[in-house]
């Protein structure tokens, strides 16, 4: 027994020392928050929070996960997420290599478990995957032993940022269960809320879902939400709204608004936060449409946490990425 | 040639016989059927404690051959049936090419004399290459051997041209199997629409694309007073719509596949694409109201919908994967499962389900039927037998079946088709012809 | 585990805290540029302690740093449990400083050498001491402590356990076998 091992195993004998959680990590991937319990999630939450102290000090970089390669395989073009997630892995000191679809063997037919395994042969260590298709991280992640982060998978989850929401909103307001927020925009394909229900009311947290009735999917309330239409019954209540793109530029030709029907009934504007709670946090995982499903000044205004949001992205998926590396295997003593 | 088979709890429906009985065979034909029965054969079969059925009838196999024969051929397709209880199989059209001409049967028929372990009988395409813009000869094709004919895959989203095919089967002694789904509903929908979709964020099938399209063949069966058997039912409101139109007299049959009495939706929340079909699996109100319809004789027959598919189909994104599963093994074992096992139907009645209605429907007077002079397709099952269903032990060129390592209580030992003894459990294998 | 002894009680952990703080001052005259800075967990409580005691002789305030060195172990991937992380606190710039690293047990010296790896990502101290209550020998690294509360030789079945009241219900060391 090493000094080290000692020392450890000693501090959790004394749980609560400094009121940090003590779940032990098992999971070999972070497929979505529907597969995490509340205290997985807080675990992720706990551990951005020493992350995000990392990114404060004077040389931002730890050498953690030092040796390991970190593959971001993306399927759709995502500049936050990636770079989010290439920086992390590059503060903790890990190797990084980027696939996207264009100009890869992904684009010559080759399937997406045969790219898997491929980047598995070559010693990969973490495959973070963005895909088009709902399921695509946890096939991949069957078919693998390596892990598999799932950085955005068809319209089902985005793990990371719900957790980053959600990592935003504990900081805001300290406590999640009980809090009031609401989602709204194009529910019925988005990722984003579909993650963020999942967390938020595994934390507690009372969660109304709103955009025009043919963007809510069939059977949500089942979730456990509230559903409605009205822009203003959506932020009446809320401690917080997430606000989520607009994606006109989807390729289906599915019953959508026109952007300026939208920016009329739906739109996140300073007039309808007037009749908000005085302190409401207003989010978006972006990029923004401004003028779209939000206004520019609200987006830049006092209540916003945009640019927040996007920081404690890169703390989360530090965490995520710290923590799949070291799941524990097998049972615990 | 003559096989005894001895002791066995013989189940007809036919003539709603259930009881202990010898079995004579000769000639390819049951000759005789009585109570201890002295006569000597070279062949006897005990089958104390089994039970004794006419062989299973499959009216909806997808054998792939001709074009696909890498998942599946007559050959395979037939020896998978047969370890399964099967004695016949309908073919479906939708190959390549598809069943569409007198040539495209003969061809076929050809291959089945050749290949084939049990009955083959062929369903005709209704349209060329199953477009849903021409009409085939219909005349012709029936004359060359088609029972029915359907374009399995596809529904004729023209009305006339339905109104008209409809016509043309009936004036030709046949019937349209109806595969119904209205692709303006479906359209790139890969499950049932419902929370489970939602949750997982896949496209969702609605029940109407399904159950519209119910509705709108048996109106216009009733309307050009035609047979018309609606191919697998999986949503209660389509058994709704079938039981009105029976009680009003319209010549509407129907079958439903063994999946949509035995998973959910849920099966697939893993993204499990062999949990993916079409129509997709449905809600727990539409297990229980399918198990229900053939309870009740909503639904007529169970047929396997057997739709084999290679590994590069189904190892793929869930939204990219074939749609079907394999069937042809699992048929009679998750029916004695799911409604036997579960006291929803007797014996007896499972066996109207899947060899004498589908005989009757088809037009098969000798077949269905353990009656003197009748044809000798029998299967002996023993109904204690425990047994897995394994990766290993499938018949089918593909394994795409979400039932692997399954359980299952009751298991086909000997099948006899035409006389002869093509099958036993024991030897795990089908026997040369 | 089964208690063999006590090594330290209340006052020997008092007593080795306020020699410790003498020998620091001895040896680091310039008590301006001192700073401490205790491994998580109990270096931390150790640490204040001692900045306390030397606050009390030097009459200047002590700057105290927590460092969590769980992101520079090199044994992440082999470790039975998994580490709880939790941050590091360093409120002040440590380069040019007269840095005084604290811990409760020295051991194979690996913690040592992930908290100096750490301390050099942070800054350029002056000089890095090292002051630990126990040093039970079995060094897997040529590191060697500058104030030691008591050294115990042990044996390598035997486990020191380094209770202090701000985490535990007493102040003590007792010496357990596995």
């Amino acid at each position: 027994m090493t000094e080290m091992k000692l020392s450890y195993a000693k501090n959790s004998e004394v749980a609560g020392v400094a009121d940090k959680n003590t779940t032990v990590w098992t999971k070999k991937d972070l497929l979505g928050l529907e597969y995490l319990s509340k205290e997985e999630i807080e675990l992720i939450l706990d551990d951005a929070e020493s992350f995000k102290e990392v990114l404060a000090r004077p040389l931002r970089k730890v050498p953690t996960l030092r040796g390991k390669t970190i593959v971001n395989l993306f399927y759709e073009p995502s500049t936050r997420t990636r770079i989010s997630f290439e920086l992390a892995a590059k503060r903790l000191s890990a190797d990084v290599i980027n696939i996207v679809k264009e100009g890869s063997s992904i684009q010559k037919g080759e399937t997406l478990i045969d790219t898997g395994r491929n980047l598995e042969a070559l010693k990969a260590d973490i495959i973070v995957v963005r895909h088009n298709c709902s399921g695509a991280a946890m096939m991949l992640s069957r078919a693998l032993n390596i892990s598999v982060v799932n950085a955005g998978d068809g319209w089902h989850e985005h793990p990371t940022q719900a957790l980053l929401d959600i990592f935003t909103l504990r900081e805001k307001l300290k406590n999640i269960r009980g809090i009031n927020v609401s989602i709204i925009g194009d529910i019925a394909h988005s990722r984003v809320a579909r993650s963020n229900i999942w967390g938020l009311t595994k934390l507690g947290a009372s969660v109304t879902v709103c955009a025009p009735k043919e963007l809510i999917p069939s059977g949500i309330e089942k979730m456990k939400v509230k559903v409605t239409d009205s822009i203003d019954e959506a932020i009446k209540d809320a401690d917080a709204i997430n606000v989520l793109r607009m994606q006109f530029e989807r390729d289906e030709a599915e019953a959508f608004p026109s952007k300026i029907e939208y920016f009329r009934t739906f739109g996140v504007t300073e007039e309808r936060l007037k009749k908000a709670k005085k302190n409401i946090i207003v989010m978006h995982p972006g990029p923004i449409n401004r003028g779209v499903e939000m206004a520019a000044e609200v987006a830049d205004g006092a209540n916003s946490v945009i640019l927040e949001q996007v920081t404690n992205g890169i703390a989360i998926r530090m965490a995520v990425l710290y923590l799949v590396a070291h799941a524990k295997k097998g049972k615990l003593v | 040639m003559s096989i005894l088979i001895k002791n066995g709890r013989v189940i007809n429906p036919a003539t709603n016989r259930d009881g202990i009985f010898d079995i004579l065979i000769e000639d390819g034909r049951i000759s005789e059927i009585s109570k201890n029965m002295g006569k000597k054969t070279r062949s006897v079969i005990d089958a104390n404690d089994k039970i004794v059925a006419p062989g299973v009838i499959d009216m909806h196999v997808h054998l792939r051959e001709p074009g696909r024969e890498d998942m599946e051929t007559v050959a395979s397709g037939t020896r998978a049936a047969v370890s399964g209880g099967i004695t016949s199989i309908c073919a479906m059209p939708n190959t390549y090419p598809a069943l569409d001409s007198v040539n495209a049967i003969k061809r076929l028929k050809g291959i089945i004399k050749k290949d084939a372990s049990n009955n083959v009988f062929v369903i005709g395409a209704i349209t060329k290459g199953r477009k849903g813009l021409d009409l085939v000869d219909m005349a012709a094709m029936r004359k060359e051997g088609a029972l029915a004919f359907s374009d399995d895959g596809n529904s004729l989203g023209d009305e006339a041209l339905m109104s008209e095919s409809l016509k043309m089967a009936g004036g030709n002694n046949a019937f349209l199997i109806s595969h119904c789904e209205d692709r303006n509903i479906s359209k790139n929908g890969v499950m049932n629409e419902g929370i489970t979709a939602t949750k997982l964020g896949l496209r969702g099938i609605p029940k109407q694309a399904e159950y519209e399209f119910v509705e709108r063949d048996i109106r216009l069966a009733e309307k050009t007073r035609t047979k018309i058997h609606i191919a697998h039912v999986s949503c209660k409101e389509s058994i709704d719509i079938i039981k009105k139109a029976k009680t009003k007299g319209v010549q509407v049959t129907a079958e439903t596949a063994p999946h949509y009495f035995s998973l959910t939706e849920e099966a697939c929340v893993t993204y499990d694409t062999r949990t993916k079909m079409n129509p997709p699996l449905r809600a727990l109100e539409d297990v229980e109201a399918i198990k229900e319809a053939l309870r009740d004789g909503t639904i007529d027959v169970i047929a396997s919908d057997h739709a084999p598919h290679g590994k590069h189909d189904k190892e793929v994104e869930f939204d990219f994967a074939a749609f079907g599963i394999i069937g042809l093994e699992t048929l009679l074992p998750l029916a004695i499962a799911a409604l036997v096992e579960k006291k929803m139907i007797s014996w007896m009645k499972l066996v109207e389900l899947v060899s004498l209605n589908p005989a009757k429907i088809l037009g098969l007077s000798n077949k269905g039927n353990l009656s003197p002079g009748k044809d000798a397709d029998i299967i002996i099952i023993d109904p204690l037998a425990n047994w897995v269903y394994t990766k290993d032990s499938i018949k089918s060129k593909s394994k795409n079946t979400p039932f692997i390592n399954w359980k299952f209580k009751g298991k086909v030992e000997t099948v006899i088709s035409g006389g002869r003894e093509i099958f036993t459990g024991s030897a795990g294998s089908v026997l040369n012809l | 585990m089964r208690e063999k002894a006590k090594l330290l009680d209340k006052d020997g952990i008092k007593n080795a805290v306020i020699r410790i703080s003498h020998e620091i001052i001895e040896k680091n005259k310039d008590t301006e540029n001192l700073v401490i800075i205790g491994i998580r967990n109990r270096g931390e409580y150790l640490a204040h302690r001692i900045a306390e005691s030397i606050e009390n002789i030097v009459k200047s305030r002590i700057p105290v740093g927590i460092l969590d060195i769980t992101l520079y172990r090199d044994d992440l991937t082999e470790v039975a449990e998994q580490p709880v992380l939790k941050e590091t606190i360093i409120s002040f710039d440590i380069t040019g400083k007269r840095l005084v690293l604290v811990d409760d047990v020295l051991f194979t010296g690996r913690t040592i050498r992930c908290a100096m790896d750490q301390l050099i990502d942070f800054g350029r101290p002056r000089v890095i001491q090292l002051a630990v209550l126990i040093d039970r020998g079995h060094r897997e690294l040529p590191i060697k402590a500058d104030y030691v509360g008591k050294n115990v030789p042990t044996s390598l079945n035997e486990v020191i356990e380094v209770k202090l009241a701000e985490v535990d219900d007493r102040d003590e060391v007792i010496i357990c076998e596995k």
